[in-house]
């Protein structure tokens, strides 16, 4: 789904709770679009990293979720919102190493407690807003300005 | 070091990528943990995982790797190897455990990829 703006555009993306085997295409995709787009690489590379963490992260732990980016002349942003557990504990969640991550997300490589604080190092700006045992939204925001 | 030499070293066996042996890899990280890979791999490095499954590969595709290997004997699944190939990236596999692989490219003076500090 496409939404153009006078400045920029917004495309949204379906993610599926639990489907690993799809895990990870929509950072694929968004990658794909912003080295179309002609973004500085190191810039996409920050934000294709948030984004499969951000993507894995609703596939591991929520039912569904919604990836919404949005491109502006100034930013680029990602509004990942879910329908899930939620987060109990922000603060607690943000600090490495902490991890509620089951036997099966840590066989494929993930649920190390890294996530959230690895996309608040690549991002220039996170929001997360939870609510337990509804689910949580991420905005992630990454400046174009100092291209 | 080119990836032909590196599968010398470690006596790998080329599962995609065949024509690709000759790019150059500078340094290397190795991790059965995709978080880590995630939070400390660099562009360009050589990935040694025994981790084999498709989010190997995304997670390589995604901080832009050179090159995969597996290590420990591991075979990556029939999705895996597709998405190798679409996004061009080569997997290897050696028999060798991870240290042992790592210990023959460190020896061989090819340097690690992670240096603590912030990578923005």
């Amino acid at each position: 789904m496409m939404e153009k703006r006078e400045n920029g555009f917004s495309l949204q993306f379906e993610i599926k709770g639990k489907d690993f085997v799809n895990a990870g295409s929509v950072s694929t995709k968004v990658k794909e679009i912003l080295q179309e787009i002609g973004i500085n690489a190191s810039i996409i590379r920050r934000a294709a990293i948030a984004a499969y963490e951000a993507e894995m992260n609703v596939v591991m732990y929520a039912n569904r979720g919604v990836f919404i980016l949005t491109l502006t002349p100034f930013e680029i942003n990602f509004k990942v919102e879910d329908e899930g557990p939620g987060i109990e504990d922000i603060e607690l969640a943000m600090q490495e190493g902490y991890s509620t991550a089951t036997e099966e997300m840590r066989e494929m490589g993930f649920g190390a407690g890294m996530g959230l604080p690895n996309i608040k190092k690549n991002a220039d700006k996170l929001g997360i807003a939870s609510i337990p045992g509804r689910g949580t939204i991420l905005e992630i925001t990454f400046y174009l300005s100092n291209q | 070091m080119t990836l032909k030499k590196i599968k010398e070293l470690l006596k790998a066996e080329v599962i995609c990528g065949h024509d690709s042996l000759g790019i150059e890899i500078s340094f290397a990280g190795a991790s059965d943990l995709m978080s880590d890979v995630l939070a400390f791999g660099k562009p360009g490095m050589l990935l040694l995982t025994g981790l084999s499954n498709l989010q190997s590969v995304r997670t390589a595709e995604i901080i832009e790797a050179k090159a995969i290997v597996y290590v420990r004997g591991k075979m990556p699944d029939k999705e895996g190897i597709e998405l190798a190939k679409k996004k061009g990236i080569p997997i290897l596999t050696t028999k060798l455990m991870m240290y042992t692989a790592c210990g023959i490219l460190y020896q061989n003076l090819l340097p690690g990829a992670y240096v603590p500090q912030e990578n923005k």
